[in-house]
């Protein structure tokens, strides 16, 4: 058995379902034996996409995504969706091919130092040097990527050494025990009953959710947790749909882009769950005022996260699904918080923002991701991209019982179609709607050949200002409408572009017809992409 | 504050840049960094002293510990832990001063330990601040060259908290 073969039959044994890729010379070994197996293989149109489909893959099925790509210049493509990735905790295997062993360091062709180049990106990173590796090195990585905190693994494998005859008989290692690498998963006892005391007691308890409920896969946990307290829920970014957004204890998502009685909320509390959400800058960006007369929890499964960007009264490092557990196996349960929950119910009434109708020709985007909301199947797959489109989206957008994706911690334009393309192949029953701005398509447009080559059905709705409008919005504000740099202009007839890719196409720019017009553009199973015209003057907030 | 970090790890390649590559990422300041095996060839140990705040502290530690190649993580302070660091420095010298070098060198325990007509290398191993008491004292003579291996430590036999 060649090198090859043996990177083929462990994620075989790791039941790897589809690899997302692009080839090259130094990965070619590893592309010629995939053939004999019944993995499925993807070739993306750009290296940077194969980690977003991986990305969106692993976010949808919960499993381990997969990526490949050549040496060189296939690799360092490659690092900003592992960033991407990195940001999110998504957990990953990127495998890159790599020159000759005894090649390394004398900058021959397609050389590049990537282990180096992504050290700050990657949880952990490989460089194979001996065949007999393989299948410990992969054991470990994919170990690594899932438990703990998730994030990529990036494995370099030399071309000879795909190459290169195994002389050890290949056995996939059963088990794995690794004495510097030992995440903790069960709280601590002690500190789990502290908190339920806190719950207990607390007159404004409220709970704030990250990415890390759905990474942990403790959604029904978390949900079940705070009806059963009477808990009123906000979220972050990343953990927008841990809780369906129509749900009567749900208060929408905090942040400077949030909602500001989300913000009004998690500030008056006096008991706040802190529950897998680093409290970073886009969440909170006054961390004094969530310490602030109130009893802070934060339990998150990295203990780096806790006290990191702000000190909490109770520390509690763990999985979240088994904490949840813990709490819902305790006898004692808060009662109800009527009173505080009005309030907040009040609040969230009163400091509702409305918007100015938009202008002739234009349609306004929140009765638009409102409408789009409706249309969509309960258990939708709605990827937003980086941009006004984003916010608008987090906003606007219902979740019910699917699932929301989006970069959020390194907001990666471009993002959305390939992360939209990743979920669909792992739920291909599900509807999946990308939605991105004029800017991000253009960016990442060249996957419409991906989604046809494979039969990927996605629909794709092209906010359409004729601006990069994230920023448009921050120079209105910043330097007076001096615009630099966020004017698009040449941009493509999109209906033109629908139908080179064999894609149906809809316009709407105004809010009469848009109902209609989303009823048909998602009524199939096909891949459609629909533009919508947007003032290029309308701002999120 | 400083502190010192005691940290076992996994004797591979790479690991020594990955450990100097999270302190520059994350804006910590690196004192001094030694690296050297251990009894068991497979590990190797790192001192690192580093300056910070008490945040920076925990998350040194912190951060540390989430390195896959790290085994081990022990933090602390100076006083807690038997210091070492080894100098060798160049001076010149002349019939004037060679007295008063020696007497320097008595005084301070180090030792002469190569000579020229008219140069000497001196060895010392000291704490840090006896090295930098030594180097005040023979900034009166031409000093060529100074190199300081940083700081090896062990806590004491008896902790003290």
């Amino acid at each position: 058995m060649i090198g090859a073969e043996a990177i083929v039959k462990c994620l075989e044994k790791e039941n790897t379902e589809v690899i997302f890729g692009y080839s090259g010379v130094a990965i070619d070994p590893f592309w010629n034996k995939i053939l004999d197996s019944d993995i499925k293989t993807v070739l993306i149109r750009t290296e940077q996409n194969a980690a977003h489909c991986a990305s969106g893959y692993a976010r949808i099925s919960g499993k381990v995504g997969v990526c490949a790509v050549t040496s060189g210049p296939g690799a360092t493509n490659l690092i900003t969706g592992i960033a991407t990735a990195y940001a999110d905790s998504i957990p990953m295997i990127a495998i890159t091919g790599q020159v000759n062993s005894d090649m390394i360091g004398s900058d021959v062709f397609q050389e590049a130092d990537i282990t180096g180049a992504v050290e700050s990106f990657v949880k952990y990173s490989y460089l194979i040097r001996n065949v007999n590796d393989i299948p410990k090195v992969f054991k470990e990585a994919f170990y690594i990527a899932s438990t703990g905190r998730k994030g990529p693994v990036l494995i370099d494998i030399p071309f000879d050494i795909q190459n290169e005859e195994m002389t050890e008989k290949f056995a996939y290692p059963e088990t794995i025990s690794m004495r510097s690498y030992k995440p903790t998963v069960k709280g601590n006892t002690v500190q789990i009953k502290k908190v339920i005391k806190e719950v207990e007691k607390a007159k404004r308890p409220i709970i704030c959710v990250g990415g890390g409920v759905h990474l942990s896969g403790a959604t029904q946990e978390l949900i079940k947790f705070a009806e059963l307290n009477d808990v009123p829920v906000v979220s972050t970014m990343m953990g927008i749909g841990a809780m369906p957004s129509d749900h009567p204890l749900f208060f929408g998502m905090v942040g400077n882009n949030g909602k500001a009685y989300a913000n009004r909320a998690m500030n008056e509390s006096d008991l706040l769950l802190m529950v897998g959400a680093r409290v970073a800058d886009r969440a909170v960006n006054r961390p004094d005022l969530i310490t602030e007369n109130k009893v802070m929890v934060h339990i998150d499964v990295d203990p780096a996260e806790i006290g990191k960007n702000v000190g909490p009264t109770i520390p509690l490092v763990g999985d979240i699904k088994h904490i949840f557990a813990e709490f819902l196996a305790q006898d004692d349960h808060a009662d109800d918080h009527k009173e505080w929950i009005e309030t907040l119910r009040r609040y969230k009434e009163e400091m509702m923002t409305l918007r100015a109708p938009a202008a002739e020709g234009f349609v306004d985007p929140e009765a638009f991701i409102r409408a789009l909301s409706k249309a969509m199947n309960d258990d939708a797959i709605y990827v937003a991209d980086v941009g006004q489109n984003q916010i608008w989206s987090c906003a606007y957008h219902i979740v019910k019982n699917g699932r929301f994706l989006t970069s959020g911690g390194m907001g990666t334009m471009g993002y959305s179609i390939p992360a939209a393309l990743g979920g669909k192949i792992a739920a291909p029953g599900k509807q999946v709607v990308a939605v991105l701005g004029d800017g991000a398509f253009q960016m990442s447009m060249m996957e419409l050949a991906t989604m046809r080559q494979y039969g990927v059905n996605l629909k794709i709705i092209v906010m359409n200002n004729g601006y990069l409008g994230m920023v448009r919005e921050h120079q209105h504000n910043a330097y007076n409408d001096n615009y630099s740099m966020v004017k698009l202009e040449g941009d493509p007839d999109l209906s033109l572009i629908s139908a080179a890719y064999g894609m149906e196409y809809f316009k709407v720019d105004g809010n009469s017809d848009m109902e209609k017009s989303l009823k048909k553009f998602l009524k199939d199973d096909s891949s459609n992409l629909m533009e919508v015209m947007v003032d290029p003057m309308a701002l999120t907030r | 504050m400083k502190r010192i970090y005691s940290v076992l790890v996994e004797n591979r390649a790479g690991v020594l840049s990955k450990v100097a590559g999270l302190f520059s990422r994350r804006n910590f300041n690196i004192d001094s960094m030694v690296v050297g095996e251990t009894a068991d060839k497979a590990v190797s140990c790192m001192t690192i002293v580093s300056t910070g705040d008490e945040r920076t502290i925990e998350q040194i530690e912190k951060q540390l510990n989430k390195k896959i190649d790290v085994i081990k993580v022990k933090t602390f302070k100076e006083s807690m832990s038997i210091n070492r660091e080894l100098m060798l420095i160049k001076v010149k010298y002349n019939k004037e001063n060679r007295r008063d070098i020696m007497e320097n060198c008595t005084i301070m325990n180090a030792q002469i330990v190569d000579m020229s007509k008219n140069m000497m290398i001196i060895q010392i191993c000291d704490t840090s601040d006896r090295i930098e008491v030594f180097i005040e004292m023979l900034k009166s003579v031409s000093i060529v060259e100074i190199a300081r291996t940083g700081t090896v430590a062990l806590t004491k036999c008896r902790e003290v908290n």
